[in-house]
């Protein structure tokens, strides 16, 4: 097995007590001596503080960075405000999903993050495929602010983060160097991911440990706040072989790059992908709660009946939800069965366990519009 | 109190023994929120898979320590499988069993030697 890499807050984690395990190529802190759940719901109930430092981050420079960024992302690059951030994909030619990233247009460059496990080949095929220049950012860490006290805690080191909405971004200069913010994260909470020079990171991280409000969180908590937020884990919820529409992503992809519009197409799959913008998909992620208080975890087999022998589907993301206080689930089923109350089973070890077809989120979006 | 290799506790209550898993074990696994107990009745051989705990992240199988018969099973487990951290040792216990060869309890793990195990 290849040595694991490290980010600045390693020894940061061993002090506060955590567990490390590897995750995509990284030693990275599962949990605090808090646990899965306090942290969960700590970041829901005040704020919680992440590590994200293993996910890419890239500056696309040139003029025409947007528009060139179009033939790889099947979202409106061009239209995207100056110091706003967006969520997009990257496409392949057979309309599945190679990443999911966010992309901030920073006036004279693109900023882009993206997946830990997936940077180095999103790298090459930017590189393949766009003429502009590709940074990649390998000097500074990103910590991720989550949770309804995260705008006054950040605010007492950076106080124009107040006036920050939802997806907005800002450079700014602080006693911790200069710092890359967005009002953004994948908890479904309002909160910040904050780009900081490696050397200052853990003076940061520190500095907002301080406060009474944010305890550290790892990544056991992080994806059950995913989750219940209904929001896709990349190789779990999608990959190559899910598209867009399946996926529930259609949003991410702007009118004018569908049908009709001034720059439809032009990105990998758009035949595929546009037809099922149009027509819809054969199948279709959702949202599923098991009866009862057993998980159904990602591979569980989904049925339409009791004894039925072929399943329809399958669980992609699966775990109890701390703040729901129940299973939740997300998975893929036929397109007739993706009706919000539908009646499935999951076949949990070996035997078949109701579950319904239920709306996404699993809990209300807590963002500042 | 004698200890299986599965981190698994007995404790002898008259001519039974409760069994259940330790602090150790209840620390590795995190949050428990999800239990599933054997049949009340049902007769058990040594390393069956007999009760299905799930915490946060990870599904985990506990094996029958000893041939027997299950004779009680903590329903409580059911509403607060939480009382699996909370007192792994106490009222969350998994269930009571009725074990064939009673010497063969004799040969499982001391306290110390459990202690010595997991250091």
């Amino acid at each position: 097995m290849p040595e694991l890499k490290r980010t600045a807050l390693y020894e940061l984690h061993g002090e506060l007590g955590a567990k490390m395990v590897p995750f995509a190529g990284y030693e990275m802190p599962v949990q605090y001596p808090l646990g899965v759940m306090k942290e969960h719901l700590h970041t829901r109930d005040a704020a919680g503080l992440f590590d994200v430092s293993h996910m890419g981050q890239v500056i696309l420079r040139g003029t025409d960075a947007a528009s060139q960024l179009e033939a790889l992302v099947p979202a409106n690059m061009i239209g995207l405000g100056e110091n706003r951030q967006r969520y997009g994909l990257f496409t392949n030619d057979e309309g599945g999903i190679l990443d999911d990233l966010m992309i901030a247009n920073r006036g004279d460059h693109l900023f882009l993050v993206v997946n830990a496990a997936c940077k180095d080949a999103d790298i090459a095929h930017m590189r393949a495929n766009l003429t502009c220049a590709v940074d990649v950012v390998d000097d500074r860490s990103l910590l991720a602010l989550q949770g309804p006290a995260a705008e006054a805690v950040l605010a007492d080191i950076v106080p124009s983060v107040a006036a920050m909405r939802f997806m907005d971004v800002i450079v700014t200069d602080s006693a911790f160097g200069d710092l890359w913010i967005s009002r953004s994260g994948y908890t479904g909470e309002d909160g910040f991911e904050v780009s900081v020079a490696e050397g200052q990171a853990v003076a940061l991280a520190r500095a907002l440990l301080a406060n009474d409000d944010v305890e550290p969180v790892g990544l056991g908590a992080r994806d059950s706040l995913r989750l219940e937020a209904g929001l896709c884990l990349y190789g779990n919820d999608i990959d190559t072989g899910t598209s867009p529409v399946e996926a529930g992503l259609s949003w991410s992809i702007q009118k004018v790059r569908r049908n009709g519009g001034d720059r439809a197409g032009g990105f990998p799959g758009a035949e595929r992908i546009v037809s099922e913008l149009e027509n819809g998909a054969d199948r279709r992620r959702v949202g599923l709660a098991p009866e009862g208080r057993a998980p159904m975890r990602d591979g569980t087999p989904l049925f339409d009946s009791e004894t039925a022998v072929e399943p329809i589907g399958h669980v992609t993301s699966g775990a109890f939800g701390p703040t729901v206080e129940r299973p939740v689930s997300m998975g893929y089923v036929p397109a007739a069965m993706a009706d919000t109350g539908t009646r499935l089973y999951g076949e949990v070890r070996g035997k078949r366990l109701p579950v319904t077809v239920t709306a996404l989120p699993f809990i209300p979006a807590n963002f500042k519009r | 109190m004698k200890f299986t290799e599965e981190h698994e506790w007995l404790r002898a209550d008259g001519d039974v023994y409760v069994v259940g898993i330790t602090e150790y074990a209840a620390e590795q696994l995190g949050d428990v929120v999800f239990v599933e107990l054997p049949e009340d009745g049902s007769d058990v051989k040594k390393d069956d898979e007999i009760v299905v705990i799930e915490s946060v992240k990870v599904a985990s199988d506990i094996k029958a320590p000893l041939d027997g018969t299950i004779v009680a099973v903590n329903d409580k487990l059911g509403d607060a499988p939480a009382l699996v951290n909370e007192d792994p040792l106490g009222e969350g216990w998994f269930f009571k069993m009725r074990i064939d060869d009673a010497s063969a309890v004799e040969a499982l793990m001391d306290e110390a030697a459990y202690k010595a195990m997991i250091s």
